[in-house]
């Protein structure tokens, strides 16, 4: 029964995810909750480029670009005394699509390399950029000068109040996505990787969709990327690097490309086995490299293929 | 022609040295159904490319009820009724037989920018398709992945996905190309049902198939098309056996 035992792994993820706070409380560990919500923030980031990667078969090497913009729409207006979190983590989301609306509006002309190595271009253009904006520390980057504040309840500075924050954000970007992958709009994106040719004579322009989707995923990048400026308080242009980018496609492949839930345990493996690794020896990509390509050579739907049974996805 | 649907003027592309096209003009009337014969390399699927708006024509003209469509792109022709199926198979593999038919519904009824409600339980998608499964005889396969049904299956597939667009004309390059003895009648059959009710034109090698089906034939030779008429006429064309049905059906 793969749907009861995606469902049961869907359940058990969520109850984990969620007793993190007081688990750590309880053990004096109070690490364990700033990495799991840095695997989380990870896993925003994962889950928005599988619904372009995925599902639309774009393969954009330059999401951390999302990353960078949103983490710098919250530290700019900080450093200007802005600190009102709606108004930060709303620029972060609007700056970001529309980064997105142009990158996607040159690269969806393309596809296959030219399509990776465009987005990769653009990527790399705002890690210069961010690298040349000395009033922002250039390449070394700037402290953060304070959370995002939001008034009432929510105050960042307490840690487990961010945790929850955020795991309700990644709880709310996968319940839209799996609407969005299953609507019309959705099938229309699936339709266009699974064969574009067919697409097209069926009456289907898919330039639009798939420019609507590079967009709303380049939206929720760049709230992950607010959510990190606000984690690690202190942002720097290496958010933007492109082996940042890599990393977050390698948390997709890994948790398992056009699956939603996987990325997300994408995202938790690889933060996890790079914490892991690293205590162990300084050459812990060593050992890092080899375990990928393992799981992208024997497990076809990623570590969620191997948690939840290997059905569990069409198109 | 009184009821004329598809008209073509001096319809000319060239790739590199090769006239693919050679200032073809072609009329094709409501409810015909249309053959176009030759021999390999004759350029064929070159037109079908140009009427389906996959490829540009260098000069020419192309008239789809009344309007001229010659600078439309393929979904936009698709839209305004013509619908193709692919010399090779072209189906979504991943879906199952019903998705892929759905699909073709949604693409035809437009608003495909809902992002909510899932379209596997949209009625509105889900019943015209099943219809037009039922309609090509794949009914009992409506479930089963499109990659898993065996090739003439996939052909009718084609077919269900291009009739779910209700088309006013469909074009079909080498419908029963692969197929069996069996399935290849049983796909002719399916095509003679839908004569009158919707224009074809209809690219085939299979003679059979092409004089059974044809209301009339075109024969192209080197891009151009040397001859149109009744089966009858096309049959007796001194012309037309030595440049095509001579060397193929000797």
């Amino acid at each position: 029964m793969a749907i009861s035992r995606r469902t049961l792994a869907l359940v058990a993820g969520g109850a984990l995810l969620a007793l993190v706070p007081p688990i750590a409380a309880l053990t004096n560990q109070p690490f364990y909750l700033d990495l799991f919500r840095r695997m989380m923030i990870f896993a925003i980031a994962a889950v928005s480029l599988d619904l372009i990667l995925g599902y639309g078969g774009m393969v954009s090497f330059g999401h951390a670009a999302y990353l960078g913009i949103g983490a710098y729409a919250v530290g700019i207006p900080a450093f200007h005394g802005v600190d009102n979190g709606w108004l930060q983590w709303g620029l972060a989301i609007a700056a970001s699509a529309l980064a997105a609306a142009v990158i996607g509006a040159v690269s969806l002309r393309t596809s296959g390399v030219s399509f990776i190595m465009i987005t990769l271009a653009f990527a790399q253009m705002l890690y210069y950029l961010g690298i040349s904006l000395e009033t922002y520390g250039g390449d070394n980057g700037m402290r953060l000068a304070g959370r995002s504040r939001f008034g009432g309840p929510i105050d960042l500075r307490e840690p487990a109040v961010f945790y929850y924050v955020v795991l309700a954000i990644l709880v709310l970007l996968l319940t839209l996505g799996n609407r969005l992958v299953a609507s019309r709009f959705g099938m229309v994106i699936r339709a266009a990787r699974s064969n574009e040719v067919r697409a097209r004579a069926i009456g289907f322009s898919p330039f639009r969709y798939k420019l609507t989707a590079f967009v709303i995923a380049g939206g929720a990048g760049g709230l992950a990327g607010a959510l990190l400026a606000n984690q690690t308080e202190y942002l720097t242009p290496d958010f933007m690097h492109w082996t940042r980018s890599g990393e977050i496609m390698f948390m997709v492949i890994l948790g398992g490309m056009g699956t939603l839930f996987g990325p997300v345990i994408g995202a938790v493996v690889l933060l996890l086995l790079e914490d892991v690794l690293s205590a162990l020896t300084t050459h812990w990509q060593i050992i890092l490299g080899p375990i990928l390509i393992l799981v992208v050579l024997f497990a076809k739907r990623g570590l969620f293929g191997l948690v939840a049974g290997a059905e569990t996805r069409d198109g | 022609m009184a009821d004329t649907l598809l008209a073509i003027r001096g319809l000319s592309k060239r790739f590199g040295g090769l006239l693919a096209s050679d200032r073809i003009d072609l009329d094709v009337a409501r409810g015909e159904t249309h053959a176009i014969i030759g021999p390999n390399g004759a350029g064929k699927t070159t037109l079908i490319g140009q009427l389906a708006g996959d490829l540009r024509p260098d000069s020419g003209s192309i008239h789809f009820a009344g309007q001229d469509v010659t600078r439309l792109d393929a979904p936009h022709r698709a839209r305004r009724g013509l619908a193709r199926s692919f010399q090779v198979t072209s189906i979504f593999r991943e879906f199952s037989a019903l998705d892929n038919v759905a699909l073709a519904v949604q693409a035809h009824a437009g608003r495909s920018f809902r992002f909510w409600r899932s379209a596997r339980s949209e009625p509105a998608l889900r019943e015209p398709a099943r219809a037009a499964l039922e309609a090509v005889g794949l009914g009992a396969r409506a479930d089963v992945l499109a990659a898993r049904l065996a090739h003439g299956e996939q052909r009718q597939l084609e077919i269900a996905m291009a009739l779910a667009t209700e088309p006013r004309m469909l074009l079909l390059d080498e419908p029963v190309a692969g197929m069996g003895l069996d399935e290849s009648q049983k796909m002719v059959r399916f095509l003679a049902m839908l004569r009158r009710r919707i224009t074809i034109v209809l690219v085939e090698h299979d003679m059979d198939a092409v004089f059974t089906l044809a209301d009339r034939i075109s024969v192209m030779v080197y891009g151009r098309i040397i001859a149109t008429g009744t089966p009858s006429e096309v049959r007796g064309s001194d012309d037309v056996r030595r440049a095509y049905l001579g060397e193929d059906r000797a």
